[in-house]
């Protein structure tokens, strides 16, 4: 088990160099001057040059990349162009409104669409069934801000239940703060309740025909027994697996979701950083990302064990 | 036994249940009627496909729900269940009747211990507290005669053998003390030592608690070492039913009569020792390590074969038999060059292939073909009969036309029309996709054929027919065969000599006639102790 761990953790090394590498060379290899962008539409090309070496962005790509992963291997993120913070405090205080949007989404996406793909596959066939097939193709095809904007008008605009957008921090009012996260959250959740319902039941549908189900039957037990305790146990490792995938869903319609309902995260922060040309923010950004999405999946390959006692690492 | 003055837990009246349109026949039972008293073990025999099964299941209320009973009752100690609602049928499970499985290996819940498992059954039907269920839980453990109750209780099932999950099973069946048992084929995928074992435990506690036991198998073996009474069916109907004494040695019906003269006898056909042959295949020191990789712990090491020494000359039948992982299989792979040996020495008449390069290795391949145990899936279902015949020869070389020549005498050989050759593997039955998966071997012209369990998954009946067209290719064509086999009686039949393979190793090797008349080693000795119905010397009647 520590073994499958410190191998994995090792192995993220790696993975970041690349994803570090890809980034760096990306930006800098697309058209689109941060040093004109900071100096403005007036300009003269003394003053843009002043910038480029201020920034340090005279110097040839590798001298660039060479800086940048010293200062990182430091825990130095860098400066950002723009606001005149450090990377690390910017990111700081962007956080916290797209963990909560993320916790949010997920807690509301696990607890609707595990029981209703459970109970599709109870009822194959049934009108149930279709429906839940039928909104989960609904569901991954209509984009995000269509829902958004779908939502905003029906509950905030037309019924008036909740506020159009923004975001209050959850120290501030918690009541406010819940209040502005119910419409991101549905937002975000309908791709991921459609795919996970989706696989509940594909899942769920597969154990059913074991043999155990077939001894829990002959046990007595009752009908929600046999599919609670003995079916989704059983459904749950191919279920986690698309979770830890779908997080990649999540953070990249956090940025949709984030713009649409004017919250200040780092779904926003990073269209901000990426239309100012913003080098070391989105640096850092996607850097954060990738580490989120390997510790995650990582978490999840851990918590198999705690579903199927079979799986030792 | 005198049972009759008791009422019986189970009658089976009249009982018809309906297949869904469009299948082979309009009932999947027809009016079935018996009884199962109090203490008493029925066995209902057949084929695949006569009903055994779903009568069982009827009888639990599981029945899929494409299956409807049309007619009858189903009466345990008076209770019409086929009239209960799923409420009563549900209370009625595992506390009047339960019911154990064939497959011990998938039939537990993988995520739940073996004692949880349990527990479900007595927290469902019963107000006992925790503790009691508990303590109640372990003493069926030590009556399933398992070791360490208290391990065993928080066990996993993977934790276990097959034979450990068998006992799991019937202690779970058994903790509520039913009226009735229903065993299905409950040790049908088990060795035979765990089954001579698991056999004995069932009859133990059935007679302890007066249990009628409805027991469903498709061997006669068993039959005879277990029945009171015998209830024989043919697709869905009762063929004959009495004392199992009077239905194996007098049975009146011309398909009991078959059935039993099908069963292969457990004494060796007496057919001569010849070692005139030239030899086809010799092992020397045949060895099949697995090792584990493992990045700071010990590597795991298996030893699948050890100093494996056979030799097998024209026309000859040499048998491996053995038990689930003594290492037949692996024998019967590195032979074939399936898997590579890791060490030992091959000769394929003068060839040595052991650690010959796949490369060098290809035009030997034909000399050696392998038939394998499940007809239903060593056939890709999208590719013809025929197509898959000529495979093989094609790949050496061989025209279409030739080819298909030659299947089409094939097919003939194993007795089947050559004109189906454009049909596909679902259109046959399992005996005639093993005859196919033999015309395919053949069409390479082999000098050893390996059938590797190749009629355990046969109905008695199919399997003597295929056993008979082996035995009668192998005189025609003076081949070289390598058996390889769970089951006594098929070896005793087949076979010229017979190695017997425990833990890997080959523990005793002879003539079938020395091996089964005197064997020497004391594993052998176990073993055919073990064979179900031993005693009983099944009769040959005219159908």
């Amino acid at each position: 088990m520590l073994d499958f761990i410190a191998r994995r953790l090792i192995a993220i090394i790696p993975v970041l160099a690349v994803v570090a590498i890809f980034v760096f060379l990306m930006l800098r290899l697309t058209p689109g001057d941060p040093a004109a962008v900071i100096a403005g539409d007036n300009a003269t090309s003394d003053q843009i040059a002043d910038i480029r070496n201020k920034l340090g962005l005279d110097e040839p790509i590798w001298t660039q990349f060479a800086i940048w992963i010293g200062n990182v291997l430091q825990g130095n993120f860098g400066e950002s162009f723009f606001f005149k913070k450090t990377v690390a405090e910017l990111i700081a205080q962007r956080v916290e409104p797209t963990l909560a949007l993320a916790i949010c989404t997920l807690l509301f996406a696990v607890s609707v669409s595990v029981p209703i793909g459970v109970l599709a596959a109870y009822r194959q066939g049934s009108v149930f069934d279709r429906a839940v097939m039928g909104f989960s193709v609904l569901g991954f095809s209509v984009p995000g801000f269509v829902i958004g904007y779908c939502l905003i008008y029906v509950f905030a605009i037309e019924l008036g239940w909740l506020p159009v957008q923004g975001y209050v921090r959850i120290g501030v009012n918690f009541w406010q703060f819940l209040e502005r996260m119910v419409l991101p959250s549905l937002t975000l959740s309908v791709g991921f309740i459609a795919l996970i319902s989706r696989i509940t039941r594909a899942s769920v549908l597969e154990v059913l025909n074991e043999d155990y189900i077939r001894t829990a039957r002959a046990k007595g037990l009752s009908n929600r027994v046999v599919l609670m305790r003995h079916a989704l146990r059983n459904a749950a490792v191919p279920i986690l697996t698309v979770i830890g995938l779908g997080i990649a869903i999540l953070i990249g319609g956090a940025v949709v979701t984030e713009s649409v309902f004017g919250l200040p995260g780092l779904g926003r922060l990073t269209v901000e950083a990426v239309l100012s040309r913003d080098f070391p923010t989105i640096q850092t950004v996607i850097l954060l990302f990738s580490v989120v999405y390997v510790v995650i999946n990582l978490l999840i390959d851990i918590s198999y064990t705690l579903f199927d006692p079979r799986i030792r690492y | 036994m005198s049972t009759e003055t008791k009422r019986p837990v189970l009658e089976v009246r009249n009982l018809s249940v309906a297949l869904p349109k469009g299948g082979d026949r309009v009932h999947a039972v027809e009016k079935v009627s018996f009884t199962v008293n109090p203490g008493e073990i029925v066995c209902l025999v057949g084929e695949s496909g006569s009903g055994k099964s779903v009568i069982a299941f009827t009888v639990m209320g599981l029945l899929a729900k494409a299956l409807k009973p049309t007619s009858g009752e189903i009466l345990l100690e008076g209770e019409n269940i086929l009239a209960a609602s799923e409420d009563r049928l549900r209370e009625l499970r595992c506390t009047r009747m339960s019911m154990i499985f064939q497959e011990p290996m998938t039939a537990l819940n993988p995520v739940m211990t073996c004692g949880d498992q349990i527990d479900e059954v007595l927290s469902t039907h019963t107000q006992l507290d925790a503790a009691a269920r508990r303590a109640k839980i372990l003493a069926i453990l030590a009556r399933v005669k398992l070791p360490e109750p208290e391990r065993i209780y928080a066990s996993f099932p993977h934790q276990l053998s097959g034979g450990q999950r068998q006992r799991i099973m019937i202690a779970m069946a058994l903790v509520l003390d039913p009226v009735l048992l229903i065993a299905d084929e409950p040790t049908t995928a088990l060795d035979v030592t765990t089954q001579a074992e698991i056999l004995k435990l069932v009859a133990e506690l059935q007679a302890g608690q007066g249990t009628g036991v409805l027991f469903i198998t498709h061997d006669f073996g068993v039959v005879a070492e277990i029945a009171h009474r015998v209830a024989v069916l043919r697709w869905g109907e009762l063929v004959e039913m009495g004392p199992t004494e009077q239905i194996l040695s007098r049975p009146v019906q011309g398909y009991t009569k078959m059935l039993i003269s099908s069963v292969p006898s457990i004494t060796p056909a007496h057919r001569g020792v010849r070692r005139d042959g030239k030899t086809v295949l010799r092992t020397e020191k045949l060895g099949k390590i697995y090792t584990g990789n493992a990045f700071f712990q010990k590597a795991r090491v298996v030893k699948a074969a050890v100093d494996v020494d056979l030799d097998i000359r024209r026309g000859e039948t040499l048998g491996i038999v053995g038990e689930s992982g003594s290492g037949k299989s692996t024998v019967a792979r590195c032979i074939a060059r399936l898997i590579d040996p890791s060490e030992g020495k091959i000769y394929l008449g003068d060839t040595e292939i052991a650690t010959m390069s796949a490369r060098k290795l290809r035009p030997h391949r034909r000399r050696v073909q392998i038939v394998f145990q499940d007809p239903y899936r060593s056939m890709n279902p999208r590719i013809t009969v025929g197509d898959f015949i000529i495979e093989g020869p094609m790949n050496f070389g061989i025209g279409r036309e030739e080819a298909m020549a030659r299947a089409r005498k094939l097919m003939e050989t194993v007795r089947l029309d050559p004109n189906a050759l454009d049909r596909y593997p679902h259109q046959f039955s399992g005996g005639q996709r093993q005859r196919i998966c033999i015309a395919r071997a053949l069409a390479m012209e082999p000098e050893l054929l390996i059938a590797d369990e190749a009629v355990s998954a046969l109905d008695v009946s199919v399997q003597k027919q295929v056993l008979e067209l082996l035995d009668e290719i192998r005189v025609r064509l003076n081949l070289a065969v390598l058996f390889i086999t769970h089951d006594l009686r098929v070896a005793a039949q087949i076979c010229d000599y017979v190695a017997v393979m425990s833990k890997g190793r080959v523990v005793e090797y002879g003539s079938a006639e020395q091996v089964f008349g005197s064997p020497k080693d004391d594993y052998t000795k176990a073993l055919f102790a073990a064979a179900p119905g031993r005693h009983w010397e099944f009769g040959k009647f005219a159908a």
